[in-house]
């Protein structure tokens, strides 16, 4: 839709209606944000969510143990700043990050006085973010070039060690699934449930494609009566007839059930995101692989994939946005996902009614990482792409 | 010469043939898959048997024995579980058609107003899009019930918009008139409903936006151009030269969405709204017949999805490009 | 793909397909390995085992509760559960483990829990559960229920100022009710016998229901008269609420097991007659030793001496230790220590005894004798 070149002022008052439409609008956007103002400074209670911040961020998690939690936050803080260094070295980098480092330390300082930390909290929080930011500045130079392909590594490590942090055992003092929620809890299940759908997503988009009937057979019905269903039903066949299945009715623990679930939920639908990858994969790839001497395991892994899952990135971080809203779903099973805990809260009486104020900080906190997920998928892509000029 | 060539040169062994690998896999994955099957059939079979319950439908017909808040179908305590399910479905028809139609408007015209001459227009149409895809629907739903539906006030003073009144007891179209305290006349809408219906379609309106923006945007810009040169108005441009090309790019978008949708009404559940999935489980726990009411669940959604997918298979033939 | 080679070409390298050929190697494999791996150990207990011997085996208890109700079962702020139902089970685990924490309890909603029983996922249900013949019947449910814990009736609570003081108040008027329970049954009987409309606005869990009544979305709120009362005490104001004399339904509430198993539901039932027994024999768990030496010392006191196991084999015949009474009441005393503990007078809800005094008193609560 090419006009020619107008200024922003004949573009919202070029005409008479135009101008009245365009008032018309201004004045709904001030109401709008008036109330939504007035509301959120007059009569909104907010001391609901200062009140409720621990259990909010860590559901029912025993105190004496959060100072695992704060562990593995250290941990992931210094990992993310090195990660951020790195990347911000790479010669390419599509993002200007000076305004995620500067909401970073806005956040810091302005989260802990709004939501009423303790001051070692509070304190916490702020080592944390200078610790980022510091890694951030420091970690783009050569010693950190030199872990090189360990990197990856390095994070697989520490995700497996942050899951014996959350759950004990081992010489910790077990913490019970049940007793995990809050953000950490759907956070926690929102990466688990990725890294194991990912690699059973590509295996039942590669059956669909496979030349054995059967296989491929069977796989289309897995993706499609799966897709077929509300998550809903689902997760109530992982909640109530899981045990009908299993000899005595041995049944794991309901949140691995439900991640059970969620997994081969979310594997059905990256399936369909890798096959449009695979796809648009030309013949010739595969066959020059072979024509080179690479088995089949190797063509598909070394050549066809790689190329595939890049094509498939937007829709595969769709997914992921997708996934982390799904798992509010939990809540309605009974499990204390973000918005099950933040139900359980506004279950007390002391609390009543103060739904708005909950449900509007837990939006925030959605759309943020949703927001932030896409903006990361996207980086990548950018990253990714082959420039071939 | 071909007779020659039909004796291999070389012997293959059979591990290196292909075709004889491919059918001992699928053997061996056939194999599987069916002692799999058969554990777990048999699982269920002994567990079912401990627990001294078989297979049937035949509790279909006994007496429900609930209540069911808001039926459109007549239903009362006495009548069947299978009428009892049979109700809940029409309910959930009922939010999937009414839903699909104001999501569908909605979408229009939102995608549409992405396309304005008028910034602010774009922007807020920008802003709504990229507010609403990136928060939960469960979420939106409870706010919208629990924070904003709940909070309004009891009839004796409900709000009034033009043609519209807005109370604790429900949503009054056309005209209620307060009656002893309560508020009679006109058309009531549920809270549960209500909310149900405004989570929905403005979650559902901002997909659809984006799938019939994409469509508008993948009509070449020569043809804005040439409309235009011809003298025609925006909103004409849209109607008569944008739109019919851009459908055949929108309908299988929509198809997905309206799948998406009908599965989405499920989420029911969470407030109040007696659905299929609410009287679903409502029937689970009195009957305890948890195999048969997910089949059933099951079979009823993949049926709607299939009914959703022809329709607007048909429709896509509609607007296919006829050419001669 | 047809790539029209020659025939000869074909014959010497079968690969007239590469898209096919390529992979099906490592797919098949693979998906053939998951599932294995989600299928497991599939059918590897024998049947035929009872219940009683897998729980033995596993060495602990699992128990399915309601987990949010106060009185019943829930967790204190400590995170560890207490309640009616939770003593229950923590009477069996004593029974069979000699320690009564050897339990692992899973939270359950009204919609879970009985496919949870049937399933096996837990081994005995104690969530403040009525026992109905439908429940009970092979053709319905199939439950096995052991004795009634608490008597029970259905209730309804409005707020004061609403002026309803009967079930016919509450005509045309919304009632809060909480999903896949006896209650919205009898709630639907009750009004149907009265020929009165109503509209019932179901939820998925009693948070739920109570906080939309606390928001006023419906006129009444109705459950069982106990849990009334143990959700008014945390209410803001509960004087502003008021539990109607109507009551609509009995409601005998009490731990289940599956059908078909009598060891575990043998056992369950004298483990919750023992504690019945205690009361009316006047055992408690503070005078028990003095009860076991004073048994131990007098032969003649047979009653006294079968009932602690000093003398035959009781225990033995349930498949529990000769001594599972004593072990019981140590650890989570009487019937009457139990009531008070959680919702008599040493609770908060302070519930009057009313039916569930014990027989010698006018209640319902009797033991069948332990002989």
């Amino acid at each position: 839709m090419k006009r020619s070149p107008l200024t922003l002022q004949r573009q919202l008052f070029g005409s008479l209606a135009n101008s009245a439409f365009t008032l018309a609008l201004f004045a709904l956007l001030v109401w709008a944000g008036w109330g939504v103002l007035s509301w959120a400074f007059g009569s909104a209670q907010w001391l609901v969510l200062r009140a409720n911040a621990a259990t909010l961020t860590i559901g029912r998690y025993p105190d004496a143990q959060e100072w695992r939690l704060w562990l593995l936050l250290g941990m992931l803080t210094s990992l993310a700043g090195v990660s951020w260094g790195r990347l911000r070295g790479l010669n390419n980098w599509p993002l200007n990050d000076r305004i995620a480092a500067l909401l970073f330390v806005i956040s810091a300082v302005l989260l802990p006085w709004l939501l009423a930390f303790g001051a070692i909290n509070q304190l916490r929080l702020i080592f944390l973010v200078l610790l980022l930011l510091l890694l951030r500045q420091w970690s783009g130079g050569a010693w950190s070039k030199a872990f090189g392909k360990w990197w990856a590594l390095v994070w697989g490590i520490t995700y497996v060690f942050g899951l014996w942090l959350i759950a004990g055992g081992l010489g910790l003092p077990a913490v019970r699934p049940s007793d995990w929620g809050g953000l950490v809890f759907t956070l926690l299940i929102t990466s688990l449930t990725l890294l194991l759908a990912l690699p059973f997503g590509v295996l039942l988009a590669l059956g669909r494609r496979s030349g054995l009937l059967l296989v491929r057979w069977v796989c289309v019905a897995v993706i499609e009566l799966i897709r077929g269903a509300p998550l809903i039903t689902l997760l109530f066949v992982g909640q109530n007839l899981v045990g009908f299945l299993s000899p005595n009715g041995f049944a794991p623990d309901r949140v691995w059930r439900a991640t059970g679930v969620l997994t081969v939920f979310a594997a059905a639908y990256l399936a369909e995101a890798v096959r449009g990858g695979l796809n648009s994969i030309p013949m010739g790839q595969q066959e020059a692989a072979r024509s080179l001497g690479l088995s089949s395991v190797q063509t598909m892994g070394l050549v066809v994939l790689p190329q595939a899952l890049k094509v498939a990135l937007p829709a595969l971080g769709g997914q992921c946005i997708s996934l982390l809203q799904d798992t509010t779903l939990l809540s309605i099973v009974g499990l204390f996902d973000l918005l099950g805990i933040a139900r359980s809260v506004l279950a007390n009486p002391d609390w009543l009614g103060r739904y708005a104020e909950v449900y509007l900080f837990l939006a925030v906190l959605y759309w943020c990482s949703c927001a932030a997920l896409a903006l990361g998928s996207r980086a990548l892509e950018k990253r990714l792409a082959t420039n071939y000029s | 010469m071909i007779k020659i060539l039909a004796t291999p040169l070389i012997q293959v062994p059979w591990w290196r043939n292909n075709r004889k690998v491919g059918w001992l896999l699928q053997a061996a994955f056939g194999l599987f898959l069916l002692i799999a099957i058969a554990l777990l059939l048999a699982n269920l079979e002994r567990n079912l048997a401990r627990a001294g319950m078989r297979l049937t439908l035949g509790w279909m017909s006994q007496p429900a024995g609930f209540d069911i808040a808001e039926t459109l179908l007549p239903y009362k305590a006495s009548d069947s579980y299978g009428r009892a399910l049979l109700a809940g479905l029409i309910n959930t028809l009922r939010v999937v058609i009414s839903g699909l139609i104001l999501a569908t408007g909605l979408g229009v015209v939102v995608g549409a107003a992405s396309f304005s001459a008028n910034p602010l227009l774009r922007g807020i149409t920008r802003i709504y899009v990229e507010l609403v895809r990136n928060i939960p629907l469960l979420l939106q739903l409870v706010f919208w019930y629990f924070a904003v539906f709940l909070s309004l006030p009891p009839a004796d003073q409900a709000l009034h918009l033009p043609g519209l009144q807005l109370a604790k007891s429900g949503i009054y179209l056309f005209g209620a008139r307060l009656i002893n305290g309560e508020l009679e006349g006109g058309l009531r809408l549920s809270l549960e409903l209500a909310a149900l219906l405004t989570g929905l379609v403005i979650y559902s309106a901002a997909f659809i936006a984006e799938v019939v923006r994409g469509g508008i945007a993948s009509v070449p810009k020569g043809q804005w151009e040439a409309a235009e040169s011809l003298g025609l108005q925006p909103i004409q441009i849209l109607r008569l030269v944008v739109l019919p090309q851009a459908l055949r790019v929108i309908v299988p978008g929509l198809n997905s969405q309206y799948i998406s949708l009908a599965k989405n009404s499920s989420l029911a559940v969470a407030i109040g709204y007696p659905d299929l999935y609410a009287v679903a489980e409502t029937t689970l726990n009195q009957t305890g017949r948890g195999i048969e009411v997910f089949l059933l669940l099951l079979l009823i959604y993949l049926v709607l999805n299939l009914l959703i997918s022809a329709a607007m298979n048909a429709v896509n033939r509609l607007v296919r490009l006829q050419e001669r | 793909m047809d790539y029209k080679r020659g025939v000869d070409y074909k014959r010497s390298l079968d690969c007239e397909n590469p898209i096919s050929n390529s992979h099906k190697t490592p797919v098949a494999f693979l998906l053939a390995g998951l599932i294995l791996a989600i299928t497991g150990c599939g059918g590897a207990e024998t049947s035929g085992n009872g219940r009683l011997d897998v729980i033995k085996a596993r060495g602990s208890l699992t128990c399915g509760v309601d987990g949010k109700l106060p009185g019943f079962s829930y967790q204190d702020n400590a995170g560890k559960y207490a309640g009616i139902d939770v003593d229950i089970c923590r009477a069996l685990a004593a029974a069979l483990f000699n320690n009564p924490n050897k339990v692992e309890y899973r939270d359950l909603t009204p919609s879970e829990r009985f496919a949870a029983l049937a399933s096996g996922e837990v081994d005995v249900l104690s969530r403040n559960t009525t026992r109905t013949l439908s429940r009970d019947a092979k053709g319905g449910n199939g439950l096995e229920f052991a004795p009634t814990i608490f008597f029970d009736g259905q209730g309804v609570m409005v707020p004061i100022a609403s002026g309803i003081t009967n079930l016919k108040g509450l005509a045309g008027k919304t009632i809060c009710v909480e999903n896949g329970t006896t209650t919205e049954l009898n709630l639907a009987d009750r009004f149907r016998e009265l020929g009165v409309a109503y509209t019932p606005l179901k939820y998925q869990s009693g948070d739920q229901t109570f906080g939309a009544y606390l928001q006023g979305r419906c006129a009444a709120v109705t459950s069982d008269r106990s849990r009334l009362a143990a959700v008014k005490t945390s209410f803001p104001n509960p004087a502003n609420h008021i539990i109607l004399g109507d009551v609509l339904s009995k409601e005998p509430l009490g731990p289940v097991t599956v059908n078909n198993d009598s060891g575990i539901s043998d056992a369950l039932r004298w483990v919750i007659f023992a504690t019945m027994q205690a009361e009316e024999s006047g055992i408690n768990s503070k005078n028990l030793k003095e009860k076991l030496a004073f048994a131990k010392a007098n032969p003649n006191q047979a009653d006294l001496r079968r009932f602690l196991g000093v003398e035959g084999d009781l225990g033995s015949q349930l498949g529990l230790a000769v001594d599972f009474v004593p072990r019981v009441i140590a650890s989570v005393g009487n019937y009457g220590e139990i009531y008070d503990r959680n919702v008599g007078q040493g609770s908060r809800l302070k519930l009057e005894r009313g039916l569930n005094r014990s027989y010698k008193d006018g209640g319902l609560i009797y033991s069948p004798p332990f002989r």
